[in-house]
């Protein structure tokens, strides 16, 4: 086809619709897990129904009080945050927050998180049977909590485990997010695809500290935290590229996106939808300007359908 | 109601080594803003410091669509706001958080600020003293040139215009009655303000003589009389405290430094006067989404506890319900 293409003109949409499995986005631009609350923090701020979906903060099968303060500092073109899994629990958030969400034409992706295997069965199970969840994201790479969390992450093995005991409970789409805090993140990922995951997300945050020179002592109240925004942007790409050339699942791309160029880096190492996190700290709209920008990016390259980009980079 | 906003500066002015007053151009977020709420600010264009700032507003005008910040620069974010100019854009989000519950009008009430901790308060004040309710004012700093020096006002006070005023009497020129205490002695009390506040609550006869020591006159920065002084002007008609020995106070507004916050806790409680304080924590989205800028407050009567989010249920808690570990 040429330029000239009448088929390729100004003006025709391009096609931004992506599948996570079942799933169905309407684009590919989601929220990273943690950084978006449970969306209506943001409602001021955006419309919720243009997103592509939502995955709301880690939820857990009890109430989690979270972490001692203080727990974020900035650090060179990023953060650290120990939050530690604050939420009011699975009961709360079927209760009174999905309700909420419904409101909205937007899939919701529930975080889940366990200190068991047993945990992440049960917390399938409720969700399983819950309106309004789209998609379970199950998080076996949090860095802030004591048992659990990333143990679960750093093992291909463990991680398959956990896999299997969501899968077994749930015909919903099962995203697993992967820890970069491992050897070879493609060795976890292949582990996880095997036990039936139906897409992968990452990465989570990158284990790090900080330490105050004038007290001497670490600056976050629970030591170690997870390291996000742009300043680990390389790391996670690199990943999604690693990954993408080991695996034959759906990638949801994240880590330091504040830009929809950055969102492409993704795309074209083989991400088939990005998750927007720290940067909506920064702008709250940055979710809906990234979208809007790779349809902008679309159209001026005219690239009919999302789908083509994906992954493009190994291609060249 | 919370808006996201590309705000004009209309003017920064320098009020003391690192200290700024910085007035921004937002109609719609100024109409909305009440005492104690924040604004989250963009100071800079990149990623490098890469968070907004939790600023509170330091006062407004609503007929000019106006809203004011004060501010110490204290790190990367505010020295790169304090670089900002006439006619420049900050990206602001605000008002945000939950503010101080305004006295109810004919309430006797006492401000008790640490050092750049006047700045919400002072909201505060400009409000009350608006509708003619008048507060006694505790202020503490380390030194006497942290009370600023006498610049022009934001907007004209009414009774002082073209005047250069300093904070405390513009403090004084809206109708307030206002002491001083400094860690160094240069000026006022000698002493820590929650020392000073205490005193004055546990020693009725004592009263007169801390407001006539402590008052505007203590600091080098009192020579300008304002129109009430010279007998007259905005606040001569304003309820003010004739008989201090028996006064009592029916609400307690602070807010400092942390140790500060915790001792007027502790004072408020053994006198058994309601107040709120408002707290600073490092805060990331401002909008409850993160749960970075959590702080322990009582949950039910069994002494638990809860971490609510600073940006949310906060910046102004109930006195009593905030927990301090130590």
């Amino acid at each position: 086809m040429t330029e000239n293409d009448p088929g390729r003109t100004a003006g025709k949409k391009p096609d931004l619709s992506v599948n996570i499995g079942k799933l169905r986005m309407k684009n590919p631009v989601t929220t990273a897990s943690g950084t978006f609350g449970f969306g209506l923090e943001y409602a001021p701020y955006l419309d919720l129904n243009r997103l592509g979906a939502i995955v709301v903060k880690g939820t857990t099968l009890q109430p989690r009080p979270g972490n001692p303060t203080p727990r974020l500092v900035e650090t060179p073109a990023g953060i650290l945050n120990s939050i530690g899994l604050q939420n009011p629990g699975v009961d709360r958030l079927i209760g009174e927050y999905l309700p909420y969400l419904a409101q909205y034409d937007l899939p919701v992706i529930v975080n889940i998180a366990g200190d068991t295997v047993e945990d992440y069965a049960e917390l399938a199970g409720k969700l399983d049977r819950a309106e309004g969840v789209a998609a379970l994201e199950v998080n076996i790479s949090c860095p802030n909590v004591k048992k659990g969390g990333m143990q679960f992450g750093s093992d291909p093995y463990m991680a398959a485990e956990v896999t299997r005991a969501v899968r077994g409970n749930t015909d919903k789409p099962v995203i697993v997010k992967l820890s970069p805090n491992v050897a070879s993140i493609a060795a976890v990922a292949v582990e996880v695809a095997a036990a039936g995951a139906d897409a992968l997300s990452m990465i989570n945050t990158l284990l790090g500290m900080a330490i105050d020179v004038r007290r001497r002592r670490p600056l976050l109240g629970n030591v170690m935290g997870g390291l996000s925004g742009p300043a680990i942007r390389p790391v996670a790409v690199r990943a999604v590229w690693q990954v993408y050339r080991e695996v034959d699942l759906p990638i949801i791309g994240m880590g330091g996106i504040v830009t929809a160029e950055d969102a492409l880096e993704f795309i074209l190492a083989g991400a088939t939808a990005v998750a927007v996190g720290t940067a909506s700290f920064i702008n709250p709209r940055a979710a809906l300007e990234v979208l809007e920008g790779i349809e902008q990016y679309l159209v001026e390259n005219q690239v009919e359908a999302i789908g083509e980009l994906v992954g493009a980079a190994h291609r060249a | 109601m919370s808006l996201l906003t590309d705000a004009k500066v209309v003017k920064q002015m320098e009020l003391a080594p690192h200290y700024y007053r910085l007035v921004l151009s937002a109609p719609a977020t100024a109409r909305a803003a009440g005492p104690g709420q924040f604004l989250h600010v963009r100071c800079g264009e990149t990623l490098e410091p890469l968070l907004r700032r939790p600023l509170s507003i330091h006062a407004v005008n609503r007929e000019r669509g106006e809203l004011a910040l004060l501010y110490r620069v204290a790190g990367r974010g505010t020295a790169l706001l304090a670089k900002k100019k006439g006619g420049d854009t900050i990206s602001i989000m605000g008002p945000l958080g939950r503010g101080y519950t305004m006295p109810s009008a004919p309430e006797r009430v006492a401000v008790v600020a640490g050092g750049i901790g006047i700045a919400p308060l002072y909201f505060l004040l400009q409000e009350t003293g608006a509708r003619g309710q008048s507060a006694l004012v505790f202020w503490g700093t380390s030194t006497k040139e942290q009370f600023f020096r006498p610049a022009r006002p934001v907007w004209d006070l009414k009774g002082t215009k073209g005047r250069y005023l300093s904070i405390v009497q513009e403090i004084r020129a809206q109708g307030h009655q206002i002491v001083l205490a400094t860690d160094d002695g240069s000026a006022g009390f000698h002493g820590t303000v929650t020392d000073l506040f205490e005193r004055y609550l546990n020693n009725p006869s004592g009263r007169e003589e801390i407001l006539s020591l402590y008052g505007e006159a203590s600091t080098t920065s009192g020579q300008i009389k304002t129109d009430r002084e010279a007998g007259g002007g905005p606040g001569a008609g304003l309820n003010f405290y004739q008989n201090p020995e028996s006064e009592t106070f029916a609400r307690v507004y602070g807010c400092g430094p942390g140790v500060m916050m915790k001792e007027l806790c502790r004072i408020i409680g053994t006198h058994k006067i309601p107040g709120e304080i408002s707290l600073e924590e490092r805060m990331g989205c401002g909008v409850g989404a993160c749960l970075a800028c959590a702080c322990k407050t009582r949950e039910g009567d069994q002494g638990g506890f809860r971490y609510s989010r600073v940006c949310v249920e906060g910046p102004v808690f109930p006195a009593g319900e905030v927990i301090w570990d130590d």
